[in-house]
């Protein structure tokens, strides 16, 4: 059992977690993340890695409430316990002196995202920041992101803060001159992304969280096409080079249980409301 | 010669019955029928069947103690060489092992070897384990990684000679393929766990959630003190067909297929949260266990029409002959002599159908079947929800990659000593599939009987 140390109610549906895993804590890297489980009945969730303590023992994550699984997760409270908390797994960021970088991060994973920033500055890296979200109410770490990373910029979707949509990372990519670029967020903001940077021809990694059972290598759930080659996003990845992926597979792969995914959501309320 | 009675038939689940309900087909001998088979047995004072069991079970004695109706030291006899009796007696091939050299069954039906194990166990279990005495402390400490049915066995054998020993286990439950792989119609989740609460009990620390290679590496296994290391992390690997449209949705390795059902309790989703979908039409690729397995979970999770599809015949499906009549009692269709060749989408990612070719036999291998050949021009479509790839598995190489030192085939397998399953590592060992390949519980077991016995040895030679 892993304690829940502290946590925070960032947005409606997103939390933080700081949860007490002391050897996963040791061993994290940016990049990488844990396998979740909350209770008995719960999935196997996925959740990247978004910082760590060693000395307390301690391992932070971000989640968005999306399905029953983590829904139910965000229920625990500080001092509850996660009855699953398997890490580090996949592959760590290679974390080395790159130049100018450019890191955009999306939605609830812009938690990861920070925690790769802190090592890349760490590394000697100009880095600039670009933090997406859905509309204002979504903003999370704005304040965290600035006082790291040299330069920072905040998007919405919807204009409703900040930038709107992509339209900061074209006008960055076309200012400036960028030795690499690193995302994770949404897969379509991951897909995009890597879209815009091809044409200047910018190494581009993206950060892929497919869906997965075992986490572990096992199952292959979640293959994804690189090159040309299927590889598993768990032990392969899940970082990979964002102009090789095959994302309008990945999109499509991904929403095969949504149907389930609501199912679970309406047996979960009915028997509330009972 | 004396007439033979038949072999007494064990109890099962009427099959439609059972294609609606995940539990246990067989439902194992009764006391008087067990004492019937018990009956038949020769008590051979020169045992063949002893020679077909990899963990050289006194097979006679424990039978005669189900004569005299001593049924809880029929299972201590047992447990003597075998820590995992009801699993043993449940899905091991006996008919290729014991039972194979069985005299009686030179003139009839052997004795029913598997199933008295099994019945031996159950009682034992449904009466109480006893635990054994505890041996004195020997100081030294042991690491066994993966909970598995040969990471089990080590840590038993090893826990029994005094020593403390620690598993490290990845999954969030020991078991191994026997938790995730292995159906609850054919070994109920329960019966592993009681198997695996008595190793705790015997003082071995299991640690969930440990994934050797991510969390520790085997160097830092010894450099927390441990002498020695048993890997047995298994064959985990799913393998594909590489063939076009492998990664549209609906097709899943028997591996995500079986985790889900099994380890994640996939059938019993609302309640559960993992979901797997099945549809109305499934096709299995593959002849052998886990086939047969997927097969099977595939109609109590609701599909309409299961067929399996290999590419040689019916005499060469490598599945145990108990599960393929099993399969054919529950309406499984056995599409044979064909092998698919590529996938077709429904253009919203989805699979729709498999275009499979029609085979024909040809001349024998080098492993001895007739090797299948396609027939050209004979491509057909099968119109189908879910396809589930069952085509073996390789050796999980995360341990192998994060440790220097250790020698692996080019199969991925871990080179081992025959005899002890000593590594190219000094102090570290393995067995079970991460050696052999994708094989048996009961071959695993033999594999982690002989390491124990090295790493008893080994410790022993660190003293003096």
């Amino acid at each position: 059992m892993y304690k829940i140390v502290t946590k925070k109610e960032l947005t409606p549906n997103v939390k933080f977690f700081e949860v007490h895993a002391p050897a996963v804590a040791h061993k994290s890297k940016p990049g990488q993340f844990v396998i979740v489980r909350g209770k008995e009945t719960g999935e196997r969730l996925p959740i990247t890695i978004a910082g760590t303590d060693p000395e307390k023992g301690t391992v932070d994550i971000y989640f968005a409430e999306v399905g029953k699984s983590s829904t139910e997760l965000g229920l625990l409270e500080e001092g509850d316990s996660i009855l699953n908390f398997a890490g580090p797994l996949g592959n760590s960021v290679k974390i080395e002196n790159y130049g100018k970088i450019l890191c955009v991060g999306g939605g609830v994973f812009v938690g990861a995202m920070l925690y790769q920033i802190e090592a890349f500055k760490e590394a000697g890296n100009h880095v600039t920041a670009v933090f997406g979200y859905r509309n204002k109410d979504h903003v999370i770490l704005e304040e965290e992101v600035k006082a790291i990373a040299d330069e920072t910029y905040i998007s919405t979707d919807d204009g409703s803060y900040g930038y709107e949509g992509m339209s900061i990372v074209e006008q960055l990519l076309e200012k400036n001159k960028y030795d690499h670029v690193f995302t994770i967020g949404p897969t379509s903001l991951q897909k995009n992304l890597s879209d815009m940077t091809k044409p200047y021809e910018i190494p581009t990694n993206v950060n892929l969280f497919p869906i997965m059972v075992d986490g572990m290598g096992m199952c292959g759930a979640c293959r994804v096409t690189v090159g040309g080659s299927t590889l598993f996003s768990c032990v392969d990845g899940p970082e990979f080079d964002g102009h090789e992926v095959d994302f309008d597979e990945l999109i499509m792969r991904m929403r095969v249980y949504n149907p389930q995914e609501k199912i679970a959501m309406v047996v979960k309320k009915m028997e509330a409301e009972q | 010669m004396a007439f033979n009675k038949p072999a007494i038939d064990m109890p099962k689940q009427m099959p439609e019955e059972r294609i609606h309900n995940f539990e246990e087909v067989a439902r194992g001998y009764t006391k008087e029928l067990a004492l019937e088979e018990a009956a038949r047995c020769l008590q051979c004072k020169n045992p063949q069947c002893i020679k077909g069991c990899p963990v050289n079970i006194d097979i006679p004695a424990f039978i005669k103690l189900i004569s005299e109706e001593k049924y809880i030291e029929a299972a201590k006899k047992i447990k003597e060489t075998n820590a995992l009796p009801a699993i043993c007696g449940r899905v091991c091939p006996q008919e290729n092992q014991c039972q194979k050299f069985c005299i009686v069954g030179i003139r009839g039906d052997p004795i029913e070897i598997g199933r008295l194990e099994r019945f031996a166990a159950d009682y034992e279990r449904d009466a109480g384990v006893e635990m054994p005495e505890v041996v004195k402390d020997s100081g030294h400490k042991v690491a066994v990684v993966g909970a598995g049915p040969a990471g089990l066995t080590v840590a038993a054998e090893l826990k029994k000679s005094g020593h403390h020993v620690e598993m490290f286990e990845a999954l969030h439950v020991a078991g191994g393929v026997l938790m995730y792989g292995i159906p609850q119609f054919r070994l109920p989740k329960e019966i592993v766990q009681a198997e695996v609460q008595y190793i705790k009990k015997l003082g071995v620390d299991i640690h969930l959630d440990n994934m050797i290679g991510k969390l520790y590496t085997v160097q830092e296994l010894f450099d927390e003190g441990y002498e020695s290391v048993f890997i047995g992390s298994g064959a985990g690997l799913p393998r594909f067909l590489n063939l076009p449209g492998e990664n549209l949705s609906g097709i899943y390795s028997a591996n995500e297929f079986l985790i889900r059902t099994n380890l994640m309790k996939a059938y019993r989703f609302p309640e559960y949260d993992t979901p797997i979908n099945i549809g109305e039409k499934v096709a299995v690729i593959g002849g052998g266990n886990v086939a047969m397995d997927a097969a099977r979970c595939s109609l109590r999770l609701g599909a309409e029409e299961v067929h399996i599809i290999y590419r040689r015949g019916m005499t060469e499906l490598p599945a145990r002959h108990e599960e393929v009549e099993n399969a054919e009692e529950e309406g499984i269709i056995f599409t044979l002599l064909n092998n698919p060749t590529k996938f077709i989408s429904d253009g919203r990612g989805n699979v729709k159908e498999i275009e499979l070719i029609r085979m024909e036999l040809g001349e024998p291998d080098d492993s001895g079947r007739r090797r299948p050949r396609p027939i050209p021009g004979s491509e057909w479509r099968l119109p189908i929800d879910t396809v589930v790839i069952a085509i073996g598995q390789s050796p999980n190489p995360i341990i192998q990659q994060t440790t220097e030192g250790l020698e692996t085939t080019r199969w991925g397998t871990i080179i081992t000593d025959e005899e002890t399953m000593l590594t190219t590592i000094e102090g570290v060992y393995a067995g079970g599939d991460v050696v052999s390949g994708a094989a048996t519980v009961i071959s695993a077991m033999g594999a982690g009987k002989k390491a124990a016995q090295a790493i008893n040895e080994y410790l022993k030679k660190k003293e003096s």
